[in-house]
């Protein structure tokens, strides 16, 4: 992809973000404050990309999952198997490369669990992965006893509240999570394998494709994702909370994905315009807090923003406004072309 | 005259589709209306029919000026249109589907009982006997197109337009149709028919129209215009070949390194066949649909993989468990169903052409983005598939050049053994001779083709031998001089025959 | 285990010696679904324990039909009397007066249900409004007439103990015109929202600099809360004064460590005035109050925190 058609692409989101956190400021003028005091960047912009942190993670996976025409609904779950793993693993003294490492393995596990079912017998994703969306809070719990697991370990929480030069921890796992995902799917030929497996599957499996072993590495990726995001759940409140954490994050993973502007057909995908998407969301959530409304509005107002952003961006509205814009740009169709030829 | 365009014009960005085409339709006739893909047909039925708004020009019918704005306005002023896909409901009933949207009703409740009578009277004359309460998908495709006929006759009753119905039916059931076309030609109903099976189009049609970019070229009574005028008139050049029947000796050559195929099968699709495939050899499959012609096709390439049998060749065994090992081992496969096991819709050109190639290399060696440029440009020009550049998504392309992405898709892998399923189907008359020129190219290179075809007179052509498979079985092998249409169908037709019988 | 079978040999034994007293209970609990409920199952059995009752305990898993089963069940055995902590409050008509007729008396815990008050015994339980009221007196007490800006992080939206909670807190402070209740907020009663919505408060009021105390309707978020204030550089107990309801062990953990300084405790003992309704009931016929309101007492940093917790990390929270 070349820079014009990446920004052409993402467009969409950034003007998404771009009006919501102008609409934000309306109601929190110093929204755009950043200090630096006792060795972090302090500020709603920091909080928003900190607190979206798991969000964006899920998202990640959610878009290489999505793009193989699936859905993973047990990724909160995982988060909270996986969180549990991490805390459990600490409070017995293993350490934290150990508790990553369960952590990570549990992720994996779980990704492979749905990905067996998904490839191999031929269930519904949205069923398959229903399963340990139900069950995955009771494996969590099993493994936290039933209570909140806490522990006390400060280099496991500065996973979640440490801060490097600044910048929150969680912030620079999702982005460094997100480029190494990128990478990972551009660099190689496997993005356009999933793509192409999302788009037809039959098609890709007879043009010799693994598709099998490349949807359940996809589910696996996901699994992951979700166990990166449960050890940053996990490590901020310094306890596992198998019945709270991750709770509904799927939906709002989902969300992310839709409002990235990439179908739930399958196909065609962005990791970046996802993670704009779960930007999208924390700045909303953010900004509902901030705003001080009762929070009897909070979801209604949250549910109008998505709206109002699902319907902009519709197949049948963005002609219409492309209308609008293209008209302006007539005056100045030389300079476009200019950028797109470079 | 009943319906008529006059200057009809149509511009896209880019393009004019149509261009001053002015076009009559009588009562009581049959019109085909040909041309090669991109020739107007389609765009000219979507303006009839309001899918389309048209830029300029008038619709007249019986005279009148008519704007339809949608199908269903063009439905209400006599105007219906049946697809190649039958667009009904395939889960509703027979009768459901016939006269959904105008349902005998009671307070606002359907009446069932109602609804039956009025499809069985809509479907008398029609030479049915089918029961209307069953789902629409428990019958043949041939059958749904006869019910989708009768819909559009009972909806708007003056025009039918058929588009490419017959594509995906058998001799027999074509038959079926088209006797129900020549009943609602005697009827007093102008129909136009669209087709690229030009025999058919001999068959049923009183007047032939042929458009070319866009523009009206002719109009002459079918009786008129012989095969080779119609071809000459479609494509604006000679086509020298394109008729030619012949047949070409058997080619011997030495077994070293030929395929062998031995005893393989699966149970239930196909009865185990013993083949050998020689180096340059064209090998032709002919038989009914669902025959069994697929199906030894998708045990061939492991799509479907064998319960029986071996497989060899010079260097040993060859793995076919699956389409992966297949291609490892040199093999292609060009299914019969492009949309949904061919191409990839969604991704353009390129990405089409370099899909096999890459999967074969494994995701971490990936093409370089230079090395696919070139790759995708090169097989544009060398097979002329028509896009305006390789990032099209390859589902907007026309039938015949996503056939050719396919055909390039498996020549970028340089395979040894490529299986063509029906490559010409739905396919213009310039596309499809240059399919068969290329099959001729790539096998004197020194590939082996397996081609499946349901046109004779095109598998004699290319074909060394021709294999017929009847009841799921392979049942016999013509060769030499054997190789002709007429013992081709007749040990179709034949029935219980033997290998030596047909002989 | 072995234990566990002596005790209960010696139950049937001390029965058999013909004690009075109510000696075969039966107990239908909810299930687990928080760690306040599984310390109510714990301190219930030790009660049971204590006073040489054999509790016959069941778990419903979040379902009447297995609370009705295990009613049914318990008046079949012919227990002394049964207590339910009963799941919904619809529908216990017939399974309450199957017991009635039975003699078995009934005792809820917890939770009401809308049948008669004749079909049940007593009900023992905490009142809501009441815990946010000794939270706000707290607070009053505690400022002692200083300007006082509080945030406040509600419960689930909508939820009983969240609507009733800050009803009391702020009949608690009503008279105090010194506190203000500058920012509500829910926190979900969890312990990532609880932290998350912090952050905000700390945000729109200067750093936490405007805030003089935060009031929880949940331990857990106050949790939450005091890990967003010490990363925000505040001092939690000190900076900004934290007070939640239901002493759960973690927040006595604060509360020794000077990072919280009061909650107010729902406690898990409520089998404990039960049990003594029930045996005045046995003994001499005396009819309890139709509601037993257990003890909402509030805890600071005087009241020995770290011992506390001791005595309470194995309940099960």
């Amino acid at each position: 992809m070349t820079g014009a058609t990446l920004l052409r692409r993402i467009a969409p989101q950034l003007l998404t973000l771009a009006a919501v956190i102008v609409l934000v400021s309306i109601y929190y003028p110093a929204f755009y404050q950043i200090v630096y005091v006792n060795d972090r960047l302090v500020g709603i912009p920091i909080d928003v990309i900190k607190r979206g942190a798991p969000v964006a993670l899920l998202a990640i996976g959610m878009t290489l999952v999505i793009a193989t025409r699936g859905i993973d609904l047990s990724v909160g779950a995982v988060m909270a198997i996986c969180g549990a793993s991490a805390a459990w693993s600490i409070d017995q003294g293993y350490g934290i490369g150990a508790a990553l490492g369960l952590a990570g393995a549990a992720g994996l596990v779980c990704g492979l669990w749905n990905g067996v079912l998904v490839a191999f017998f031929g269930i519904q994703p949205i069923v398959a992965t229903l399963i340990l969306m139900v069950a995955g809070r009771g494996i969590a719990q099993l493994i936290t006893g039933g209570t909140i697991l806490t522990f006390d370990s400060d280099t496991f929480s500065f996973l979640g509240s440490g801060t490097l030069l600044g910048v929150p921890v969680p912030t620079v796992i999702w982005i460094l999570t997100g480029i190494g995902f990128g990478l990972l799917v551009r660099r190689t030929a496997l993005g356009l394998l999933v793509e192409s497996i999302g788009v037809n599957l039959r098609a890709s499996t007879l043009a010799g494709i693994n598709s099998r072993v490349l949807l359940v590495a996809v589910y696996m990726g996901s699994g992951f994702c979700a166990a990166l995001a449960g050890v940053i759940a996990t490590a901020d409140i310094r306890g596992a909370d198998a019945n709270n954490a991750g709770l509904w994050l799927e939906l709002d993973a989902i969300l992310a994905v839709v409002i990235g502007g990439n179908s739930l057909l399958g196909g065609r995908f962005s990791i970046l315009a996802s993670l704009l998407g779960a930007m999208i969301i924390q700045t909303i959530n953010t900004g509902i807090l901030l705003a001080g409304f009762p929070s009897e509005f909070n979801l209604v107002i949250k549910a109008v923003l998505v709206i109002v952003i699902l319907v902009l961006q519709s197949p049948r509205i963005v002609p219409y406004l492309e209308l609008l814009t293209t008209r302006r740009q007539r005056v100045k169709a030389p300079a476009t072309k200019m950028e797109a030829g470079k | 005259m009943l319906l008529s365009t006059r200057d009809l014009t149509k511009s896209f960005p880019g393009t004019l589709a149509l261009d001053r085409v002015s076009f009559d339709l009588k009562a009581g006739e049959v019109h085909a209306l040909l041309g090669e893909n991109g020739a107007g047909k389609s765009t000219l039925i979507k303006c009839l029919t309001g899918a389309y708004r048209r830029d300029s020009g008038d619709i007249l019918f019986e005279g009148e000026p008519v704007f339809p704005q949608s199908t269903l306005e063009a439905q209400a002023i006599g105007i219906g249109t049946v697809y190649q896909e039958v667009n009904l409901l395939p889960n509703l009933t027979v009768a459901e589907n016939l006269t959904l949207g105008h349902q005998p009703t009671r307070f606002g409740m359907i009446r069932p009982r109602a609804t039956q009578a009025l499809a069985q009277e809509m479907l008398a004359g029609y030479g049915l006997d089918i029961d209307v309460r069953r789902p629409l998908e428990s019958y043949s495709v041939a059958v749904q197109q006869i019910v989708a006929i009768a819909r559009a006759v009972h909806l708007s009753g003056r025009v039918l337009i058929l588009d490419e119905p017959t594509a995906s039916l058998d001799a027999r059931e074509v038959q079926m149709l088209f006797d129900v076309v020549r009943d609602l030609r005697v009827r007093g109903l102008g129909i136009i028919f669209i087709s690229h099976f030009l025999d058919q189009v001999f068959e049923i049609s009183d007047s032939l129209t042929i458009l070319r970019n866009g523009r009206h070229i002719a109009t002459h009574p079918a009786a008129d215009v012989d095969r080779m005028q119609l071809i000459t008139l479609m494509l604006g050049r000679e086509l020298a070949e394109e008729t030619a029947v012949r047949h070409r000796p058997e080619v011997t050559g030495t077994s070293a390194d030929a395929i062998r195929f031995t005893g393989v099968g699966r149970r239930g699709r196909i009865a185990p066949f013993d083949l050998t495939v020689r180096k340059g050899e064209v090998i032709g499959m002919a038989g009914l649909l669902g025959s069994g012609r697929t199906e030894s096709a998708e045990v061939l390439f492991g799509a479907v993989a064998s319960d029986s049998g071996t497989v060899e060749d010079a260097s040993g065994p060859v793995d076919l468990r699956n389409p992966r090992s297949a291609i490892a081992a040199g093999f292609a496969f060009a299914p019969e169903d492009r949309k949904t096991d061919g191409i990839i819709a969604e991704l353009s050109v390129r990405e089409n052409i370099i899909l096999a190639l890459q999967a074969r290399q494994g995701w971490a060696r990936p093409i370089p983005q230079a090395e696919q440029q070139r790759m995708a440009n090169d097989y544009i020009a060398r097979l002329d598939i028509r896009t305006p550049d390789a990032e099209k998504p390859v589902g907007l392309l026309s039938g015949g050049n996503q056939q050719k992405v396919i055909l390039a898709r498996w020549l970028a892998t340089n395979p040894r053994f490529l299986i063509l399923d029906e490559p010409t189907r739905g396919i213009d008359v310039g596309a499809h001779a240059e399919i068969l020129r290329l099959i001729e190219d790539v096998v004197a290179q020194g590939m082996s083709i397996l081609v499946i075809s349901s046109e004779l007179e095109e598998l004699v052509a290319v074909s060394h031998r021709v294999i017929v498979v009847r009841d799921r079985q392979h049942v016999s092998e013509l060769t030499g001089d054997d190789v002709s249409p007429d013992t081709i169908l007749r040990a179709i037709a034949a029935p219980h025959t033997t290998l030596e019988a047909a002989e | 285990m072995l234990e566990r079978l002596l005790m209960a040999s010696v139950a049937v034994f001390s029965l058999g010696a013909g004690v009075a007293g109510a000696q075969t209970i039966g107990f239908s609990q909810i299930g687990s679904e928080s760690g306040w409920r599984a310390a109510e199952t714990t301190v219930t059995m030790n009660e049971a324990k204590e006073r040489g009752i054999d509790l016959r305990f069941s778990d419903a898993q979040q379902r009447q039909e297995n609370q009705i089963a295990a009613l049914r069940s318990f008046i079949a055995q012919g227990v002394d009397a049964i207590l339910v902590a009963p799941v919904v409050a619809t529908g216990w008509d017939s399974v309450l007066e199957e017991a009635a007729e039975a003699e078995i008396p009934v005792v809820l815990l917890d939770r009401m249900v809308d049948s008669s008050p004749d079909l049940y015994l007593t009900a023992v339980g905490s009142d809501l409004v009441h815990e946010g009221r000794v939270a706000g007196e707290w607070l009053v007490s505690a400022v002692n007439g200083e300007e006082c800006r509080v945030v406040e992080l509600q419960g689930t939206t909508g939820s009983s103990p969240a609507i009733d909670r800050k009803k009391g807190f702020e009949e608690g402070i009503a008279g105090a015109d010194n506190i203000e209740i500058v920012r509500s907020q829910t926190g979900d009663f969890t312990r990532t929202r609880g932290k998350e919505v912090m952050e905000s408060f700390l945000q729109a009021e200067n750093g936490g600099a405007d805030i003089c105390a935060l009031y929880a309707h949940n331990d857990d978020m106050a949790v939450g809360a005091i890990q967003a204030i010490k990363e925000a550089g505040l001092k939690p107990g000190e900076d900004i004064l934290v007070v939640s309801i239901d002493a759960v062990p973690d927040i006595f953990q604060a509360l020794a460590a000077g990072e919280a300084n009061a909650t107010v405790e729902l406690t898990p003992n409520m089998a404990g005035p039960a049990f003594d309704a029930l045996e005045a009931f046995f003994a001499d016929g005396t009819m309890p109050e139709k509601f037993i309101q257990t003890e909402s007492k509030l805890y600071t940093q005087a009241d020995d925190p770290a011992g506390e917790y001791e005595a309470r990390k194995d309940l099960g929270y």
